[in-house]
């Protein structure tokens, strides 16, 4: 029976299985080809690795979602992580990491701002201020910022349970946000925008505001991505965060979400941070070089958006 | 060449859309296709076209079968569709939409332009388009114009048999006659014309054979002079409808909407006219007449150069009561990827949260309500994607959508374009009812017979003025012309 025959929910489903079945494999193909991957230090890095991703991430989606593309977001890791490091010597440390994630939310609003008043296209503004961004993260400081108050790595390293309180805290924002998308009428507003902003405009939506709000969202998350990155490595650096952004976009196409805007899940999308995070993960334990690992992660992000394609074709 | 189906069967999953269809087309016939909103008509256009392959049954050209595997494949037998939904690429200019794929080349292998546009003026002087200009971007075109640059493109190489998918359904006047002219000298050279169309007056005075499909069959083949346009209504309706348009008492109340003196410069100019409770009044003019984007400015989404009557934003005209049924539902009326639900829903989601989400088991009891009472089918609908409806359900969705705003002055821009008959006479019930109710109703049309049929008074638009106000009653189709093109006296 061709997918196409099932009912619409059962077909969902089948979907869904399929992609929880692919991270299961890699689970299960890693626990048993390596010897290191069911270890609990193994586990517990995963857990954190998949922090920035999934953050930004989320981010990300929110701002595809509207039809358009945040690719500054690597450049916001790096500033907020090192303004934040910067900070911890005159200020108490929540406060300057209260300062971190702000500036992630500035940087996302001048990004909307752009885009939604000025009519500019999203690649263009936000490559620009990739490189602006990442220029001020150097102008604030050209050498890393390692703060020695111990209290600075413990939203990094601290662990609730066997869980990283960082992680939880990616957990939440895709709780969160999930609701965000599907239950809010912002959330709703941002999606229809992507599907159609003048069908949008004509039902007396604010569709510049949501757009504005689509990208504070990703200079939030990107911004809080940066500082937790910071206080995990225990080390800021103004070049950290390099070709993230292309992580992200890639962990939303996997997920199914359409460049074009208006289609995509905040569920597969972090299913693709899961599938992203388990191939770094893996091809690090197997010891692939790491030129040779960008490589094989390139090909396994098209097999798997060319095996997602099949489906929809069929659909 | 003669163009055969027999026994044709399509299904789309586990539904079956076409039942057995049988179906015969000789060259230098016009032959019509009607029937009521999904009773199959687009799906056998696709058939055609070869942008679906039949699920069984066959297809035979000049007796020998054939089967289409592709669009390609229907072009290279001379088989050409223009589909009701326009495909110009509006950033390209009228030659590029017309000769994509196929430009004069120099021997430098570079595109000779001067012979692109010369080429591209032939093919819209054989069409009887010559008034397009060749060298004009496509998107600065009226649709009426872009459809027939459509129509252009589908004439180009040698033509066989020419599908026409609601070709009238954004052309008037001259445009029109432009159409049925073409028409004729293409039958007159042996083409056949497979004319899908809801206007039976045209099918009437074009066709030469017509069948009429419902429910995935053909259930009747007749010829003009053997049926009248009432017995064609009922045959697709499946039930005899008296009269079309409902019958109207007007007795206007209080005003509801008062534009004076209004202006957008380069589209239209003082324009100054009253809406009141309990009214319907036409507007009525041809293509580019301004009348469209008259209504667009005092629904806010454009602003105005000067006068009053306006509103700043849709959300202002909205929160004052007004709503906008829009001319282009894909374009302006519809969030295609989203549900039937979330369609319905957007332009009140503001009004249906619960703290600060959206009332979810609310918003789904209303939106079903919706859906019953504007009989969408399927009824079960709520969860599918929009686009899965048929063009008339589509616009029952887009009304859905304003109604649930509960609006006191309700703008349909074109309501009935594309839409089938029965679900016509729907619509102009339901707004005879919302009248009844105290709403003020401008009914936007570029269809003569609706526009004196469905309201109480008319005002006619011409170059962007209004050029004169009609009572309904009495007034012929031909007095409006006369206003509409400025030979009234």
């Amino acid at each position: 029976m061709s997918v196409n025959a099932l009912p619409k929910v059962s077909r969902d489903v089948l979907v869904t299985a399929a992609f929880v079945g692919l991270i299961v494999v890699m689970i299960a193909v890693a626990a048993i080809t390596t010897e290191n991957f069911l270890t609990q230090t193994n586990l517990t890095n995963l857990l954190k690795q998949m922090v920035t991703t999934g953050l930004l991430a989320y981010g990300m989606l929110v701002v595809i979602l509207t039809g358009g593309i945040d690719l500054s977001v690597g450049s916001v890791v790096a500033f907020s992580g090192i303004l934040t490091a910067g900070l911890v010597s005159s200020l108490p440390i929540p406060a300057a990491m209260a300062v971190g994630v702000v500036s992630g939310i500035g940087f996302g609003l001048v990004n909307g701002v752009l885009v939604a008043r000025f009519g500019l296209a999203p690649f263009v503004v936000t490559l620009a201020s990739l490189t602006t961004i990442r220029g001020l993260a150097f102008v604030y400081s050209e050498v890393p910022i390692a703060p020695e108050d111990p209290a600075f790595f413990s939203l990094g390293s601290a662990m609730a349970g066997p869980i990283p309180v960082s992680t939880v805290i990616m957990f939440a924002v895709f709780l969160v946000g999930g609701v965000f998308l599907t239950r809010t009428p912002a959330g709703r507003s941002i999606i229809a925008i992507g599907g159609n902003a003048e069908t949008v405009r004509l039902a007396g939506i604010n569709v510049r505001r949501h757009i504005v709000l689509a990208y504070t969202i990703s200079g939030l998350c990107a911004g809080l991505a940066g500082v937790i990155l910071a206080s995990r490595v225990g080390i800021a650096q103004p070049s950290v965060g390099v070709a993230f952004e292309l992580d992200a976009i890639a962990a939303c196409v996997i997920g199914g979400a359409s460049l074009a805007g208006g289609k995509g899940s905040v569920r597969a999308t972090f299913g693709g941070v899961l599938v992203l995070v388990l191939i770094n993960n893996l091809l690090n334990l197997y010891g692939v070089q790491s030129f040779w690992q960008q490589v094989l992660k390139g090909l396994i992000i098209i097999a798997v958006i060319l095996a997602q394609r099949t489906n929809r074709v069929r659909a | 060449m003669s163009l055969e189906l027999r026994g044709v069967r399509k299904s789309y999953g586990d539904v079956e859309v076409l039942h057995g269809v049988d179906l015969t087309g000789r060259d230098g016939e016009v032959l019509a296709v009607v029937g009521a909103n999904g009773a199959g008509k687009s799906t056998l256009i696709r058939i055609f076209a070869g942008a679906h392959e039949m699920s069984s049954g066959e297809m035979l050209i000049d007796g020998e079968p054939v089967r289409l595997r592709s669009p390609h494949d229907a072009h290279e037998r001379g088989i050409r569709t223009v589909y009701q939904e326009l495909s110009i690429v509006p950033g390209l200019s009228v030659t590029e939409n017309l000769l994509m794929g196929r430009f004069p080349k120099r021997r430098s292998g570079l595109i000779d332009w001067p012979a692109a546009h010369r080429k591209a003026k032939e093919l819209l002087d054989a069409a009887g388009f010559g008034a397009i200009e060749p060298r004009t971007v496509a998107g600065r075109l009226t649709v009426a114009r872009q459809q027939m640059v459509e129509i252009a493109k589908a004439l180009a190489g040698e033509v066989r048999v020419l599908v026409l998918d609601e070709p009238s359904a954004v052309l008037a006047g001259s445009d029109l006659d432009a159409l049925f002219d073409l028409i004729r000298r293409l039958k007159a050279r042996g083409v056949l014309v497979v004319y899908v169309s809801h206007r039976l007056a045209e099918v009437m005075e074009l066709a030469d054979s017509i069948v009429v499909i419902k429910d995935g069959v053909i259930i009747e083949t007749t010829e003009p002079a053997r049926t009248s346009e009432d017995e064609l209504i009922r045959l697709m309706a499946g039930r005899k409808l008296e009269q079309i348009y409902p019958e109207r008492r007007d007795s206007p109340g209080e005003a509801r909407l008062t534009v004076a003196g209004l202006s957008r410069r380069g589209e239209f100019s003082d324009v100054s006219f009253e809406l009141r409770s309990g009214e319907i009044v036409g507007l009525f003019g041809l293509v580019g007449s301004g009348r469209s984007e008259m209504a667009r400015c005092v629904f806010g989404a454009e602003p105005a150069s000067s006068g009053s009557g306006a509103f700043r934003s849709p959300a202002d005209a909205i929160s004052h009561g007004l709503a906008l049924v829009t001319e282009d539902r894909k374009r302006t009326g519809l969030v295609g990827g989203m549900t039937v639900l979330d369609n319905i829903a957007l332009a009140t989601m503001r009004a249906s949260t619960k703290g600060p989400l959206i009332d979810v088991p609310g918003r789904r009891e209303r939106v079903a309500g919706m859906i019953d009472r504007l009989s969408i089918q399927p009824a079960r609908c709520a969860t599918m994607p929009v686009a899965a409806l048929s063009g008339g359900n589509q616009q029952k969705a887009v009304l859905a959508k304003w109604l649930l705003a509960e609006p006191r002055v309700l703008i349909l821009d074109e309501p009935t374009r594309g839409v089938d008959m029965a679900t016509r006479v729907d619509i102009y019930r339901m707004i005879d009812a919302l009248a009844r109710e105290g709403l003020a109703v401008l009914l936007i049309s570029s269809d003569l017979t609706e526009v004196l049929g469905a309201t109480d008074r008319v005002l006619v638009m011409r170059e962007g003025r209004l050029a004169g106000e009609l009572r309904s009653e009495g007034t012929t189709e031909d007095e409006v012309l006369a206003h509409a093109i400025g030979v009234a006296a």
